[in-house]
């Protein structure tokens, strides 16, 4: 089936298998290996990315049903050199390890303070319990995500 | 380390890249030309615990779209292989004659595409006699069915077989006032790397077999995967992308990768392969799972004189590295912080029928703390007596020499009671008891728990050393070669740090090469925390002596006495003592010793022993009375590791042990119905802990240097997880202590909690 | 892990949806949000041939203030759900409820009638719906009707509705100031209920839905009489179960989760949040 897609601001015309899932479509068909694959059950949020600016896990999201939409992935955030503020928290926070949740991470964080804009830490963890990482503890991931809202105010 | 880099809150250089387009995993290689056209490979696994296997049929996998091979072990003319630990247990590469564990690889499907191997996977029809699933260790141990027939018996190891003493039963404990015993199961737990396995094989045109593994220890690949490709090992290079966690789980070689060149051979073509999380859940080497009988015996007034273990390990299906965690690493450290007279401690280790056990963050070390820690709080629960001072009166006293425990461990270094006192101090003990208090008054049915633990562990215990090469290049960067293994734990950073330390080269000039078994052959790796005093602390050396060697040349340079050189660690540059106006670079010296086969030193720097960091944790959990609901409220972790490189990466090892070790302590636990099928088999029905279930955590600094390494660091990697565990446990109890209740299993489910109120009315 | 082969179409009205159905049968499904769906046929635990993407009717997503009662269209999101200013004013049960459906990324996709039409009764918002007394609306091949809540759940994942009908509109009556409550029992906050509960309170009436705690959503009845005739919340949630027929699983005993619903009932209950 026919889609038009629009990826990083780069609109994207592909025959896509119906069961063809979003995070493949990024992965295997565009080449974006940024978006990782965690699980099989929606549960660790490691493909988590923007569809119409809001944080979806791509691996539970046909590519068919993101014909016509715009997607951001981790590879459309920075400016060039200029790293998106949520990135260049975790990076001055050490809020990532191995690096592997770390886009989806990031994705679901930057559509959290969109929702909210100025959250406790309860929000912040509460908002991101889709989305697991096995490394860092979580208390520095929570840590960038609270320094990234108070450079916003 | 006053006016240096080292000891510094250095950001990490690897972060831009996992930052803003992701790292670059097993699975995301599409640049690689070695890959091009490589085909998939999918494993076909057991879908029952224990059974003999009378046909495998893949003629209807065959006909799938796409399917391109089939293969089961008669097709690759497979043969059994003993067990490292057991000679006696053997298998094959892929289940011929029976299966042992639901999950074991039976047979390979190759195809165009990754989905057209998963659907073809699903045709595959294999027909098995099943036999009983032994998933109870203590059934297993007296089963007359044996996964092993060769063995003769489900046990596969012992410490009694090997010259250790038996224990001696409640004799024992004779003469104890007081006298304590307990059955507690350090449940099976899931490592869960957040990037499952992955592997990708190719032969070059040379003949030799290169394959990528998503592995801690590159250098360890070569032999197995020689073996199992039948040709010499040095036809065998094996390169490590990034690695999206290990956790002990990457350490060792499994089937799915030993089989992939042999695939690619038969195909004529390369070969890529990458599990499925529900594959990985019962695939992956599982970790703890160790069955613990103890009695601790002692005097009313809180001394411990006696205490005895024996530690049933489960080793799953398999005599893997988890049959030897009981007796190398849980017992040698189960007298733990504690200054015990009187010590027994036997392992056994059994086969079940369930995924075998590996390594897991702490290995062995988490199971002898929570059996000692556990100990301890019953004890002190008996005699009337705060778990903190029960602990305080049995502590080893300070020691700056090695010393020797009665179980015959010696540690390098130890001030518990300084590291107690601290985490005490900072926790709010004090406060946390008089709030406790006053809610236990109040009748509330939230009440509040609080979980002391102290531990020592063992770290470096494995090698003996690690090799270090540094090399400066004509523009002036150094190119550092380590035998160890970076999955998240930030090498490149730290080892560019000691690096300028010792040269002046900017950390962003230090490139670092590693898990690449041509261009670093020796190495052992990253794990039991052994990096950064051996790996660092052999570049540390090296870089050292590398500068040295550059004086000499710089003065032959300018000129001038080798004895007058100095090396400006601030610029990097060569002088003469005074005269900092002349100067040379280090590009400079590196042109200049072109010819002399250029600038760069490498060794293997050997370390007399392990290292033995300890420290202290302090829980506070609440518990929901009415539902044994518990929340974990505030952590307060005290991890000694000796001389702190980063502490902004120390500081990041301890948050990830903690939640880690709080995992296993309140949620998660691998499961099995009474067929041996695993009913945790993805992170739906398994509890992988969220940031929602958990508190950030109070570090806690201290600094007691070891002498056994020129940087006196020990390991952080796993000292959280288990410091933090017991301390849960504990938490747990005690919230719960005033209604009855002396223990809860782990993990401390709500409906665990609940039940054992219920029991103890 | 990847779902087996299907062929897909997208309806673009409820009528082409109903069409294709139709022309299908019973090898079809509707696909909206794909939260319920996508992960079982990923796992190959359903395998449909073909899905019918229902998630762009546009004019099926709606909140609207009907008088009496909200209309909410099948199609509206959670998240859209959980954030409008109608159903915090006049539903804050069920607002609040939405906030707890998944995860964050999950109430971005799903919709409040693929999770009603898919009859899960681990699931928050057939409970909470229940609860409330409300209706649904199909639309089939003949028109529409409606269908009361209670009579909507007949089964595990299975529903009232023919297999050529879909869910279009839930109707749910104003709540008019009544107090309530909404507890969610669970070992991660991105898990299912090991048992949930929905409560509302106005005076003598009430309205119990529980998650979990059988095949389909339950009304707990029998809590809603005994406070009815004047029975104390603590004495009437003691009835919690009554109407249940609890499981044992992984995560609960049967015994354990008929506990927990005579408490979060209860607490529920006496939940002062209106």
């Amino acid at each position: 089936m026919k889609v038009t897609i629009t990826v990083n601001g780069t609109k994207h015309e592909n025959d896509v298998e119906p069961r063809q899932l979003l995070v493949q479509y990024v992965r295997e068909t565009l080449g974006l290996t940024g978006t990782n694959i965690g699980c099989d059950t929606s549960s660790c949020g490691a493909c988590s990315l923007h569809v119409n600016g809001e944080s979806v896990k791509s691996c539970t999201m046909l590519a068919v049903q993101a014909d016509g939409c715009e997607v951001t992935t981790i590879e459309g955030l920075a400016n060039g050199d200029q790293l998106h503020p949520m990135q260049q928290a975790f990076m001055e926070n050490h809020g990532l390890q191995c690096g592997y949740c770390t886009p989806g991470m990031v994705m679901a964080s930057i559509s959290l303070l969109k929702e909210n804009p100025n959250p406790t830490e309860e929000e912040v963890r509460v908002g991101l319990e889709g989305n697991l990482c096995r490394c860092t503890g979580y208390h520095n991931i929570v840590k960038s995500v609270l320094a990234c809202a108070n450079g916003n105010k | 380390m006053g006016g240096s880099i080292l000891g510094t809150r250095v950001l990490r250089k690897e972060d831009p890249k996992f930052l803003t387009t992701g790292g670059v995993y097993v699975d995301d290689m599409r640049d690689e030309p070695l890959l091009r056209g490589a085909v998939h490979v999918t494993y076909v696994r057991s879908s029952v615990a224990h059974g003999r296997i009378n046909s495998i049929d893949g003629s209807d996998a065959m006909q799938m779209p796409g399917v391109l091979a089939f293969f089961t072990g008669a097709d690759l003319g497979l043969e059994p292989q003993p067990s490292a630990f057991n000679p006696a247990a053997t298998r094959t590469l892929l289940a011929m004659d029976k299966v042992r564990y639901v999950g074991e690889p039976v047979a390979i499907i190759v195809s165009e595409t990754r989905e057209q191997g998963e659907d073809a996977a699903e045709m595959v029809i294999v027909d098995y006699d099943v036999l009983p699933a032994l998933i109870d260790l203590e059934e297993s141990m007296a089963s007359s069915v044996h996964l092993y027939e060769a063995c003769g018996s489900n046990v596969v190891f012992d410490t009694t077989a090997l010259g250790m003493p038996e224990n001696t039963g409640d004799a024992y404990f004779a003469d104890c006032e007081v006298v304590v015993k307990g059955r507690y199961l350090n449940q099976r737990v899931a490592p869960c790397p957040l990037e499952v396995r992955g592997a990708a094989a190719a032969w070059g045109a040379d003949g030799r077999l290169v394959e990528w593994i998503s592995t801690q220890h590159a250098q360890g690949a070569v032999a197995p995967i020689a073996a199992a490709n039948g040709v010499d090992p040095s036809q065998v290079h094996i390169k490590t992308a990034d690695v999206g966690g290990g956790f002990g789980a990457k350490i060792g070689t499994y089937q799915e990768e030993q089989l992939l060149g042999v695939v690619a051979k038969r195909m004529g073509k390369p070969v890529v392969w990458r599990e499925t999380r529900s594959e990985s859940m019962v695939a992956l080497g599982h970790g703890r799972a160790q069955l613990q009988y103890i009695t601790i015996g002692g005097t009313k007034q809180g001394k411990v004189t006696h205490y005895q273990l024996h530690a049933i390990q489960d080793s799953g299906a398999w005599v893997d590295m988890g049959t030897i965690l009981a007796p190398f690493m849980t017992r040698p450290m189960s007298s733990g912080v504690y200054a015990i007279p009187n010590i027994e401690c036997r392992t056994t280790s059994v086969v079940t029928n369930a995924t075998p056990t590996v390594a897991y963050r702490g290995a062995g070390r988490p199971e002898a703390t929570a059996a000692i820690e556990r100990a301890m709080d019953m004890f002190a629960a008996e005699i009337g007596m705060d778990a903190a001072e029960v602990r305080r009166i049995n502590l080893i006293p300070k020691f700056m020499e090695p010393h020797t425990t009665v179980i015959g461990q010696t540690y390098d270094v130890g001030d518990y009671e300084t590291a107690l006192d601290k985490t005490l101090a900072a926790a709010d003990y004090a406060g946390w008891r008089k709030k406790q208090a006053e809610r236990r008054a109040s009748g509330a049915s939230k009440q509040i728990g609080i979980g002391v633990s102290v531990y020592v562990e063992i770290t470096g215990g494995v090698g003996t050393g690690e090799a270090a090469k540094v090399e400066v290049t004509d523009d002036g960067r150094a190119i550092v070669y380590t035998g160890t293994s970076p999955h998240g734990q930030g090498h490149d950073t730290s080892w560019s740090m000691l690096v300028n330390a010792k040269t002046g080269i900017p950390i962003d000039k230090v490139e670092l090469v590693w898990g690449d078994s041509d261009l670093v052959p020796v190495g052992s790796g990253t794990m039991g925390s052994r990096s950064l005093q051996q790996g660092g602390n052999a570049v540390y050396k090296v870089a050292g002596d590398l500068a040295e060697k550059a004086k000499t040349v710089a003065a032959r340079l300018l000129e001038a006495n080798e004895a007058d050189i100095v090396l400006d660690t601030d610029k990097g540059i060569f002088h003469v003592a005074g005269t900092p106006a002349v100067s040379k670079t280090w590009a400079e010296l590196a042109v200049a010793e072109k010819g002399n086969g250029g600038l760069s030193h490498d060794e293997f720097v050997g370390v007399p022993s392990a290292t033995f960091p300890f420290g202290a944790h302090v829980a506070i959990v609440e518990v929901d009375t009415e539902t044994g609901k518990v929340k974990h409220i505030e952590h307060t972790a005290c991890d000694d590791a000796g001389v702190v490189l980063n502490p902004l990466l120390l500081e990041g090892q301890i948050h990830g042990g903690v939640a880690q070790g709080a995992a296993q302590a309140l949620l998660e636990e691998v499961r099995y119905d009474a067929d041996g099928n695993p009913i945790t088999s993805n992170l739906a029905d398994y509890a992988f802990i969220s940031a929602a279930e958990l508190p950030s955590v109070n570090v806690v600094h201290m600094e007691t240097p070891t002498p056994v390494n020129l940087l006196g660091a020990k390991g952080i990697g796993e000292s959280g997880t288990i410091g933090s565990t017991p301390a849960l446990q504990s938490a747990v109890v005690d919230a719960v202590a005033h209604l009855g209740v002396r223990h809860i299993e782990m993990p401390c489910t709500a409906e665990r909690v609940w039940t054992a109120i219920q029991n103890a009315k | 892990m990847i779902p087996a082969p299907f062929d897909y179409k997208r309806a673009s009205s409820a009528a082409e949806a109903i069409a294709l159905v139709g022309e299908y049968g019973e090898d079809a499904k509707f696909l909206a949000g794909g939260h319920s769906l996508l992960p079982l046929m990923k796992l190959r635990l359903a395998q449909p041939a073909m899905l019918i993407d229902i998630a762009r009717i546009t004019d099926l997503s709606y909140v609207r203030d009907a008088g009496d009662h909200i209309a909410i269209g099948a199609m509206t999101r959670h998240h859209d759900v959980e954030h409008s200013p109608i159903v915090k004013e006049h539903l804050p049960l069920l607002a609040f409820a939405a906030t707890h459906v998944g995860d964050p990324q999950v109430r971005h996709r799903g919709t409040i009638g693929g999770s009603i039409a898919h009859s899960d009764s681990a699931s928050d918002l057939p409970a909470t719906t229940l609860a409330l007394g409300a209706t649904y609306v199909a639309q089939g091949p003949n028109g529409t009707r409606e269908i009361a809540a209670a009579d909507f759940y007949v089964g595990f994942l299975e529903s009232a509705l023919a297999p050529d009908e879909m869910l279009t509109e839930i109707r749910v009556p104003k709540m008019n100031g009544a107090t309530w409550g909404f507890q969610k029992f669970n070992r991660r906050a991105q898990d299912w209920a090991i048992v949930g509960v929905a409560a509302w309170k106005r005076g003598n009436e009430s309205g119990v839905g529980l998650v979990n705690m059988g095949s389909v959503p339950i009304l707990a009845t029998s809590v809603a009489s005994a406070i009815a005739s004047g029975a104390s919340i603590a004495d009437a949630s003691q009835l919690a179960a009554a109407e249940a027929e609890p499981q044992s699983d992984l995560n609960a005993s049967a015994e354990y989760r008929t506990h927990l619903a005579k408490v979060l009932v209860r607490r529920a209950l006496e939940s002062s949040s209106n």
